[in-house]
Formats: C-alpha cells, sequence, structure tokens
C-alpha cells in the first residue's frame, strides 16, 4: 500500500533560523495522526512547509504525498495534488467574495485533473451540499473571504474548503484554537463526516480536548523540531496529565 | 535634567529667559567676506577651513531664503546681526577656576553644572555660550575609550584630519540658504567621535545658550560613529527673553558607520517670543544624519516648544543596506509661534526601514506644519515606512497642517502614511473636571498622554524636562 | 526649451477672426481675458513643476493637433439611438463628436420640465443671463491649461437642473475621437444644478482610432445649489494616444451634496484635477478614482477641496493598481478655512504597484485652521498581500489568477460606491476584463466604437 504522505528527514527554517530539524513521518490512507508540541517547537512550520508556505526555506529532506515529491511544487499544484491546510488563522481577504473565491479554486482543481469546469448551478449545488456538512450560513458564502468572520466561523469555513476540494490529506494546524465546545464540536464533526478510508488528517494542536472528537490513530510529540515521541491516543493522555515540562525531563534538559 | 530645589515654582512665564551680564567679545555687525575672514582668524583656523567659508559664503550670496514652508517669515536684515560673539575669556580654560564664575552661575541657573563632582553622572556636557564652547565636561574618562568629544574649535586644531574628512559631507553648504549661511559664519559647536566597536558609556550633551543681545548663533554639530559603535546625544537650547528676534542657523551633521547606531534627542526650548508675538528665536536648522554603513541606525527624537518661528527637518540618508531611521517628534506651538517640522527619509540601501511618529500640538494663533518626505529610490528593494502623523488642535484660531510626500520608486516597497486631525476631547477634560482636576492641568495631562510616545523614546532626565515643558507652554491656552 | 503654449497662442493671434465667428459673443467675450491669462502664465506646467511628478502639459500639448476652429461638421455616425453600451441602463444621450454636441433624439424626447441639455453655443442665445452668470466663474483661467481651454472656447455642452427639478435618470455625454487626423478637442461642460434639483451625468470618453494622436482638454463646472444633488462620473476608455487633461470646479451651497467617481482604464497619459469648494453649510462631497494604468502610461489625479463652511463632510477615495511601467501620481490638499466647524474630512490614497518599474507619487495634505474639526488622511503603497496570496494558492488558485483576484478586490470599494446601480455592474465587469488582459475592455461592444 502506497503511503498519502512520506516525510523524510525534513529541514527547514525561517530567516535563516533552522527550526525543522530532521522529520520523518508516514501517514497511511485511512490514519488520523496528531502531533503535539509546546509552543516554539515547530508545529506551524511544519504544516506551513508542506503547503508551500513563501516565508519558510526548505533546508533538506523529502516529503511526498501520494507518489508526487512535493517540496519543489508551487501551493496551488501541492493543493491540487490533494493536499489541504487548514490554516491556524485563516487570512481575511477583501473583496473577494467567498462565492468567486471557492470557484475560482474548485475550477483549478478540475482544470488539473483535466475536467471541465462546472456550470453556476452545479457549483451553487455544491457549495450547498457542502456547507451543510459545518453548518455554515449561506449568508456567508456571499461575503469576502474570512472577512468580519468570528473565530468559530472562520474555523468552520476552514473545513467547509475542505469539504470543497476533497483533499486526499488535510492538515488542522490549531483547529481548535479561539473555538468554543459548540464550535469545537461542529468543526470535529465535519472533520468526521470527511473520513474515508482513502483519505487522512493530520491534527496539530497544543491541547488533548480537540482529539476527544477527533480520534487519532497516531500521536506524535514535537519538540525542538524533532519528534521526540510517537504512540498511541494514550500518548495524548499522558501528556495531558503530566505536561510538556514530563517531555523536557524526558529529553533530557 | 535634574531639578535644583532653589527653583522658582513654575508660573508659565519663560524661567531661561534671564540675561548675564557677562563681558564678551564682539565682532561688528554684518557679513562680507571680510567677516568670514576675521572670524576664521580670531579662531586661529587653517587655510583649508577658511576656503570652505569663503566659498559657503560666496554660494550663500547667490541664494534667496527659502519661502516654501508654510511660514510667514518678516524680513531678515543680515547685515543687522553680530556673526561672532564670545564671552572673554582670557584663553581657553584648562580647569573649571579659569572660567569666569558669571558664566559657571549662568549654566547653574539653567540646572547644567560645570563642576563634574556636581554634575549629573552619566552624562557627559558641552556647554556653548553664544559663539563658543565654554567647557566640557567628562572629557578624561571618554577619552579613556577613544571617545573624543570636544568643542567644534578644538577639534578643528587637534583633529583636523577628522573633522576635514567629514565636514560638510551630509549637509553640503550647497544644500540651502541657511546652510550656506553657517558654513559661512559657524562659530563653534560639538564634535564626537566614536570609535570602531565602543558604546559610549554616558550621555553626551551639548547645552547651547544664546546671551548676547544682537546676535545670531551659528553652531555645527559634528557626530561620527565608527563601526559598531553606539552612542546618545541630547541637546538643549534656551535663550534670554528680548524683545528683538534673534536668529539661530545650525547644522548638524551625523554619519552612522557599520552596525553603528547614533539616538539624537532634542529638546528645544529657545525662547519662543512674548504673547503677542514680540522677539524670539528665529531657528533655521538643518539636521541631517547619513547611515551609510550596512545595518546602521539613527533615531531623531525632538521636543520643540520654544522659538518663534521653526524651520526644521531633521533627516536620515538610508544608505546602507537594512539600515533604519526613525523620527518620533513633538512640535507644540502657542501665541504667535509658528513651526514647519519634520523630516526626510531617503531610502537608497536595501531592506532599509524608517519610521516616523510626528505629534502636533497648536494653540492660541500658531501655526504648526508638520512636512515630511519619503522617498524610496529605484534600487531600494524591500524598503519598509510607516509614517503617524497627528494634530492636536486646542484653539479656534491656531492652524494644523500635515504635508507629507510620498515618492516611490521601487515596487517592493511598503510605504505606509496615516494623519489625523482633532481638537482636543471635550469629553475627557470633562472627566477629569469631574474628578477635580482644573481644566488647565487637565489639558496638560491628555496632551502628555499624546505626546507620550515620542517622550517615551527620550533618556529619562530629559523626558522629565520635556514634560514640564510641555504643560508651561500651553498654559493659558484653552479658553 | 520647448514651449509648446506659443503654437497655440500664435494660432489663436492668426485666426481670432475665425475662431470669434463661429463661437457665439458670450464666449468671444472671454477669448481675450484668458489670452491675456495665457501670457502671463508663459508655459504651461511641465514635469517637476509643484504638482505635477510625472505627467507634464507641456509634453502633452506639444504635437501638432488640428483644432476645428471653423466648426466643420466631422462626419461621424450620429444614429440615433447610439449610445455606449451600458446594459440595463437607461440614458439620455449626447455625443460630442471631437468639440460637437449631437443630442440624440432619445434625449430630446425625454427631457424632463425644467431640465435642459444642449450645446453651450445654443445655451449663449436661449439662457444669456445664465451662461454670463455661470459660465468660467470657478474656472476663471487659474491655470494656464484652463486658461487655454477657455480662449480656444467655442461650443460644449449646457445642462441645466431648474429649481426642484430632479431627474434618476443619467445624462450621458459620449466623447469621441474619430478624425483620420491628430485632433485636439476643446471639451467644456457647463452644469447649474438649481435649489432643491438632481442630476447624474456620465461622462465617457472613446476613441475610434487607436493608431491617432488625441488630446482632450477638458473642463467641467459645476454649480450645485442649496440641496441640490450632482452625481459626476467620468469614464476613460479611449486609447493609448488619447491623452487628457481634464480640471473639474464644484462650488456647492448649503446642503448641496455632490458625488464623483472616475475611472481610468484604457486610454493614454490622463491629468486630472478638482477642485471642490464647500462654500454653503452641511454640504458634503465625495469623490472616488479606480486607475489601473499600464505600458509607461502616466496617471495623475489632484484634489483641492475647500471646507469653507461649518458642518461639512467630505470624503475621498482614489486607488490606483499600477502595472509594467506606470506612473502614478496623487495630490490631494483638504483645507478647513476658519469658521468651518464640524468639519468631518476623511481622504485614503491607496496604491498597488504591480509592474516591476512602476512608481507611485502621493502627496495627501490637511491644511486646517479652526479646531472643531475631524480630519484625517492615509496613504498607502504597497503590493498584494502576501498571506492572502498563500491563502489562494493553498487552495489550488493558480497565483496569476489569484493576483488578479486580489487587484480586482482592491478595486472594488471604489466600483461599489457609484450610485448607477447599471453603470455599478457594468464597471465591475470591466474592470475584470481590463485585469484579465482584456484589451477589448476598452468601449466593449459599444456601438460608437465598432
Amino acid at each position: 500500500m502506497q503511503p498519502i504522505l512520506k516525510v523524510e528527514n525534513l529541514r527547514a527554517g525561517i530567516e535563516g533560523k533552522e527550526i525543522l530539524k530532521g522529520i520523518n513521518l508516514t501517514v497511511n490512507p485511512g490514519e488520523v495522526h496528531a502531533i503535539m508540541g509546546p509552543n516554539g517547537s515547530g508545529k506551524s512550520t511544519f504544516s506551513g512547509v508542506l503547503a508551500g508556505d513563501p516565508r519558510f526555506t526548505v533546508l533538506g529532506g523529502s516529503a511526498v504525498l501520494d507518489g508526487t515529491q512535493l517540496l519543489d511544487l508551487p501551493p496551488e499544484t501541492r493543493s491540487h495534488a490533494g493536499l489541504f491546510l487548514s490554516f491556524q488563522y485563516p487570512v481575511e481577504i477583501p473583496g473577494v467574495t467567498m462565492v468567486n473565491f471557492m470557484r475560482a479554486a474548485v475550477n483549478a482543481k478540475r482544470k488539473y485533473l483535466n475536467e471541465d469546469p462546472l456550470s453556476a448551478a452545479e457549483f451553487l449545488k455544491l457549495m450547498r451540499q457542502k456547507r451543510a456538512i459545518v453548518e455554515l450560513d449561506n449568508k456567508l458564502a456571499s461575503r469576502s473571504v474570512n472577512e468580519g468572520f468570528s473565530g468559530g466561523e472562520k474555523k468552520r469555513n476552514e473545513i467547509f474548503q475542505m469539504a470543497m476540494l476533497e483533499p486526499k490529506l488535510s492538515i488542522l494546524d490549531e483547529t481548535d484554537s479561539g473555538l468554543d465546545i459548540d464550535a469545537l464540536r461542529i468543526v470535529a464533526g465535519g472533520v468526521n463526516k470527511l473520513r474515508t478510508d482513502r483519505n487522512a488528517t493530520i491534527v496539530i494542536t497544543h491541547y488533548q480536548r480537540l482529539l476527544d472528537y477527533i480520534r487519532p490513530d497516531f500521536v506524535h510529540i514535537l519538540y525542538k523540531g524533532r519528534i521526540v515521541y510517537s504512540g498511541g491516543p494514550e500518548l495524548a493522555l499522558e501528556l495531558e496529565e503530566k505536561g510538556y515540562d514530563w517531555i523536557k525531563e524526558q529529553v533530557g534538559e | 535634567m535634574a531639578e535644583k530645589e532653589n527653583t522658582p515654582p513654575i508660573n508659565g512665564e519663560y524661567k531661561y529667559g534671564f540675561t548675564s551680564d557677562i563681558p564678551t567679545d564682539y565682532i561688528p555687525h554684518g557679513l562680507s567676506e571680510e567677516v568670514v575672514r576675521m572670524i576664521s582668524e580670531k579662531k586661529g583656523e587653517p587655510q583649508w577651513l577658511l576656503d570652505f567659508r569663503l566659498e559657503a559664503y560666496r554660494y550663500w550670496k547667490t541664494l534667496e531664503m527659502p519661502r516654501w514652508a508654510h511660514l510667514d517669515i518678516p524680513p531678515i536684515d543680515y547685515q543687522d546681526i553680530i556673526y561672532y560673539a564670545a564671552p572673554k575669556q582670557k584663553k581657553a580654560p584648562g580647569s573649571l577656576d579659569e572660567v569666569d564664575p558669571a558664566l559657571l552661575d549662568t549654566f547653574n541657573r539653567l540646572g547644567i553644572p560645570l563642576e563634574e563632582q556636581k554634575a549629573l553622572s552619566g552624562m557627559a556636557v558641552d556647554a556653548v555660550m553664544d559663539s563658543v564652547s565654554v567647557k566640557t565636561t567628562h572629557r578624561e574618562k571618554l577619552a579613556e575609550l577613544g571617545i573624543i568629544f570636544c568643542s567644534f574649535s578644538e577639534a578643528v586644531k587637534q583633529y583636523p584630519d577628522l573633522v576635514r574628512k567629514y565636514l560638510g559631507k551630509v549637509v553640503s553648504y550647497r544644500d540651502n540658504f541657511f546652510a550656506a549661511l553657517n558654513s559661512a559664519v559657524f562659530s563653534d559647536g560639538s564634535f564626537v567621535y566614536i570609535p570602531k566597536g565602543v558604546r559610549c558609556p554616558m550621555e553626551l550633551s551639548t547645552y547651547f545658550r544664546i546671551n548676547a543681545s544682537g546676535t545670531g548663533q551659528f553652531e555645527r554639530t559634528l557626530i561620527v560613529a565608527d563601526d559598531d559603535a553606539y552612542v546618545s546625544y541630547l541637546e538643549g537650547c534656551t535663550a534670554p527673553m528680548r524683545d528683538e528676534n534673534q536668529l539661530h542657523a545650525a547644522i548638524v551633521e551625523i554619519i552612522v558607520e557599520e552596525r553603528a547606531e547614533v539616538k539624537y534627542s532634542t529638546v528645544q526650548n529657545w525662547y519662543a517670543g512674548d504673547a503677542e508675538g514680540r522677539g524670539g528665536v528665529y531657528n533655521f536648522v538643518t539636521k541631517r544624519g547619513l547611515c551609510r554603513g550596512d545595518y546602521s541606525k539613527l533615531y531623531w527624537t525632538q521636543v520643540e516648544t520654544g522659538s518663534a518661528i521653526t524651520w526644521k527637518y531633521p533627516s536620515c540618508i538610508l544608505k546602507g543596506e537594512g539600515s533604519v531611521g526613525e523620527f518620533y517628534s513633538v512640535a507644540v506651538t502657542n501665541n504667535r509661534q509658528q513651526a514647519d517640522t519634520g523630516t526626510k527619509m531617503i531610502h537608497i540601501g536595501r531592506n532599509s526601514r524608517s519610521t516616523i511618529v510626528s505629534k502636533g500640538i497648536s494653540a492660541g494663533h500658531s501655526q504648526n506644519s508638520y512636512r515630511g518626505l519619503v522617498k524610496v529610490a529605484p534600487g531600494a528593494d524591500g524598503v519598509r515606512n510607516y509614517t503617524q502623523c497627528d494634530s492636536l488642535l486646542l484653539s479656534d484660531t491656531c492652524g494644523a497642517h500635515t504635508f507629507p510626500y510620498i515618492d516611490v520608486q521601487n515596487p517592493s516597497a511598503i510605504v505606509e502614511h496615516e494623519a489625523t486631525t482633532s481638537k482636543i476631547s471635550e469629553d475627557q477634560i470633562f472627566y477629569c473636571n469631574q474628578r477635580g482636576i482644573p481644566t488647565e492641568e487637565a489639558v496638560g495631562l491628555i496632551v502628555n498622554g499624546y505626546a507620550k510616545e515620542v517622550m517615551n523614546k527620550l533618556p529619562m532626565e530629559f523626558a522629565v524636562e520635556a514634560q514640564k515643558l510641555l504643560s508651561i507652554t500651553l498654559e493659558n491656552s484653552v479658553g | 526649451m520647448e514651449n509648446s503654449l506659443n503654437q497655440y497662442l500664435e494660432l489663436i493671434q492668426g485666426n481670432l477672426a475665425t475662431i470669434d465667428a463661429n463661437a457665439p459673443e458670450a464666449l468671444d467675450a472671454l477669448r481675450p481675458e484668458a489670452v491675456e491669462a495665457l501670457r502671463r502664465f508663459g508655459r504651461l506646467p511641465r514635469r517637476g513643476d509643484e504638482g505635477f511628478p510625472n505627467a507634464s502639459p507641456e509634453e502633452m500639448f506639444a504635437p501638432d493637433y488640428g483644432l476645428n476652429i471653423t466648426r466643420r461638421p466631422i462626419p461621424a455616425d450620429v444614429a440615433a439611438s447610439f449610445r455606449c453600451d451600458v446594459p440595463n441602463i437607461s440614458t439620455l444621450t449626447a455625443i460630442v463628436v471631437g468639440d460637437s454636441f449631437h443630442p440624440t433624439a432619445t434625449l430630446l424626447k425625454n427631457l424632463p420640465e425644467g431640465i435642459e441639455v444642449m450645446s453651450l453655443a445654443r445655451a449663449a442665445k436661449e439662457h444669456p443671463t445664465l451662461v454670463s452668470q455661470y459660465l468660467n466663474k470657478l474656472a476663471a483661467n487659474s491655470s494656464a491649461p484652463v486658461a487655454l481651454n477657455t480662449a480656444l472656447l467655442q461650443d460644449g455642452v449646457f445642462i441645466r437642473a431648474a429649481r426642484g427639478a430632479r431627474l434618476d435618470k443619467a445624462i450621458q455625454i459620449v466623447n469621441i475621437f474619430n478624425t483620420p487626423v491628430a485632433m485636439m478637442a476643446v471639451r467644456r461642460v457647463l452644469i447649474v444644478a438649481e435649489e432643491d434639483s438632481a442630476l447624474r451625468v456620465l461622462l465617457c470618453d472613446h476613441s475610434q482610432r487607436a493608431d491617432v494622436d488625441y488630446l482632450s482638454s477638458q473642463v467641467v463646472e459645476i454649480f450645485a445649489g442649496k440641496d441640490a444633488s450632482v452625481e459626476l462620473y467620468d469614464i476613460e476608455e479611449s486609447s493609448a494616444r488619447t491623452r487628457r487633461l481634464s480640471s473639474v470646479f464644484v462650488r456647492q451651497d448649503s446642503g448641496a451634496s455632490f458625488f464623483s467617481t472616475g475611472c481610468a482604464l484604457c486610454g493614454g497619459d490622463s491629468i486630472a484635477s478638482s477642485r471642490i469648494d464647500l462654500e454653503g453649510a452641511g454640504a458634503s462631497a465625495s469623490l472616488g478614482a479606480l486607475v489601473i494604468a499600464s505600458g509607461s502610461r502616466h496617471i495623475d489625479n489632484s484634489v483641492l477641496l475647500t471646507h469653507a463652511a461649518p458642518h461639512c463632510t467630505s470624503r475621498q477615495l482614489f486607488k490606483y493598481a499600477l502595472f509594467d511601467d506606470s506612473r502614478g501620481a496623487f495630490g490631494g490638499k483638504v483645507v478647513v478655512r476658519p469658521g468651518a466647524v464640524r468639519t468631518d474630512a476623511a481622504q485614503t490614497n491607496r496604491n498597488l504597484l504591480v509592474g516591476e518599474h512602476s512608481t507611485m507619487h502621493s502627496d495627501p495634505q490637511l491644511e486646517i485652521y479652526c479646531d472643531d474639526v475631524k480630519a484625517s488622511h492615509g496613504a498607502t503603497t504597497g503590493q498584494l498581500d502576501a498571506r492572502a496570496l498563500f491563502y489562494m494558492r493553498s487552495r489550488g488558485i493558480p497565483e496569476d489568477e489569484a493576483r488578479r483576484m486580489l487587484v480586482q478586490a482592491f478595486m472594488m470599494d471604489v466600483a461599489d460606491s457609484i450610485r448607477l446601480d447599471a453603470l455599478r455592474d457594468r464597471m465591475r465587469l470591466l474592470v475584470e476584463k481590463r485585469l484579465g488582459g482584456d484589451a477589448s475592455a476598452s468601449c466593449a461592444d459599444c456601438a460608437a466604437c465598432k
């Protein structure tokens, strides 16, 4: 079986400072991986590097998505290849409506797959279906991308876009941050509905809380740019109980 | 500056307005090639400096006073000014015992004790009275680190190569009318050189005092910070209350080499004239720094409360890659004062950055203008500028104006300018009143709060002084 | 140094009798003073003069343009329903070919009571008092280009709304260049909106030949009486060789409102200046501009807006997207006179430098002589938001398309503010087409330009 994601010895940094110091990770179809770690450990760098965030520089290693080498591709091609990043801080884009934004995204992917663009009617129908997954208000669809959305609305909007683009691999970067319990349940519910045995999910989080709703198969602890621990769901519970200082002790600090 | 116990309570009068009875050596009124030669001769200058002065003088004669500023400048009779006046001393004082006691007393009354044991530790002072430097403190201690801090005249004698290398390199005598005038007749000023890798351990300060009547003051400051050096420099100024207008046309040149850092702070409190606009200093000053080295930094901070008319634009030429320029300014005008002040940030180096924060406060019948230029040269990639200009209006007869010029010739630049003008908030004043704070005091509080962002950039001793000045300047300004 | 003004002065001097004979006396009467003013100015402004950082009227006026001083009819297919294709908009249209006025039948049939649209020459005969009361009173030879317009003035457009007359439909003036030889048009519009009246005027510039040099010298004077409302839309969609120098003057009495939007999409170098005088209490003015420039085009806008009375409001929003080597300039001055209490003034200039050699000059200025005011200005010059760009690309939108969408979004608030529904939709579409590199966005589907 071909893994959905295979990351080998990935090193990356920002402004000349090395942050990821050799990450190895394999994600197979149907799996949910959680990556946990204290602030500054490199969690968001990892997701940003995989998605092609131009702020980061790759210093070495490789990342392969379902047979496609990712690291040399522009962000849009990575998206077409099936990578989706739910942003920790979704970007507001004044003046660009959600409808235009999503239509451009969906049709760009269809073009990549040599499919005809969706008609306006088909597209709106698709929007309607997917919106229901995260209970996203119709009104939000006619507004500018993320502009004036509440924290919860922004995160639901991320999952809505994930539903529209049907990625092979979804990376949820701190999707739980700033969410109240109801919003968290809706967002997690949306993610669970979108899970199949052909796609996979990486959940990046600081807290165990989200993992009560999205059950991981594997938990990895990222510390100072390396995965220092990997285990099953129980690792997250242990971490919650003992705190990150425990990790620091374990790695001998 | 330390407050002295015997200072009388502040009552809104200009407390530095006294005159001192000090025997003074004058040269005759007026400006001519002969006068330029006379100044040079009195100072025992080398030929090259006389030549520099004469070239400047000849160029000045071809110029007319600039009129582009938003200022109403009465005609100035340049032949009715005394271009050189010096407190009479037999020779340059070697120790304080040789300094005229009346002179020492003058600086004591200004809160600038020149006796080193009394002087504020952590601050070296060069005291300039009229045209000459009276005394520079803490020199020996600085010399141990290789730091040169002395009067300009002395520098010409002792470090002629250094002076010649840098003089007029940032502000050419051809720069403008007043720069040409200064270059012809400058009398004294301060010279600072911080050698490579040295962090100056104390604040360096020059205190300017115009005392003699009918004179102009034309000093020149030259600061050079070599690679990796650091210095914080303070400038203060006062003048007696006189009915006549006195001209102050100074030049400040700063050169900042690689990774060096210079902070230049000014509290300008020249006599502003009386409530009807009689008297006061015309403050026409050219200040400019060249951030020549990569990653060099130059910070201008100014609190302008004095002078009848102010015309000054402390500027940064950001030539080095990654160089940084900052300009923080508070300009207060009251009564009939006029100020046209601001900055120029000339971005030439790649990734150079600048920040401009200007707070104007206008009261009485005054006119207060911010004038600024942000220029991004074609080759300057990755430049960032942020400018914030706020004006606060305290009367219905004053004026507040904003003239920023933004010229972006490189498309990778990000330049942001914001400006607001508003009246002092009646709600805030009422809130203070309700808590028992009288209006006058409330205005002082609010204005100080408004100016805080700039005040915070000043060294501690200066900040206290500057805060008091703000309140004093605005007394009786709210009707 | 070149002095292109001289050729015009010589032309006027040598042909004064012809010029006068082909224009109504009321316009001839303005000529001597305008010529006198021109002699005083001595020359046209040049690049580098105060307020002209990029474009140069001197260079604009230098080519040897033809002037139709004998008022020969220029052949044009002035078909009855000849109008610019703004779908679903029902305008009352007049065509100005070169500088000659031709009303359409629709216009003549549908003008309601109290609204008049006619040639300036005819107005000079029918309303001599009005014309002498208003014409050139604001423009007043205040600059060399304006004085030149007056010195060469033979005809123009006169629009008047009598007291209480309100017209919801837009009056559309289609300015056309179509001659096979280089041509200069002396365009003049006088708008008098009397007390409590309402007018909407749409000016469209078109050039039917892309390979001929044209120059439009335009002066618009607008008088908005007490509580009157005037909207002015000025759409430049000409050719790269059509240059334009436009000066708009507005005087507003108490309670009058003025709303204007300028769109520079396709065309040659353009200099537009506006002077707005808020003379009466409670007047309000809102000015917007949308500039998309490419090639080596220069676009200058300047505004002098004076709050001379209490309780007036002004808003300005000028946006530029500069591609290739294009150069933009914005000079905006807001003056608040003594006594203009409760002034509320805001001015915004936002610029996107997209092209590798694009440049921008921005001089927003505030001059305030009164304390009870709220005034602000903001100017930013920068690039597209890198975060937004990455976000869009991470969703699979190709970089080029993401950029185009962002530039379009950047421009949208100006387009959205247009109060004429059909025009607003049209402008959105034109901006999209323009950014899509569709050169036919200019004069798209306009019958006049086919």
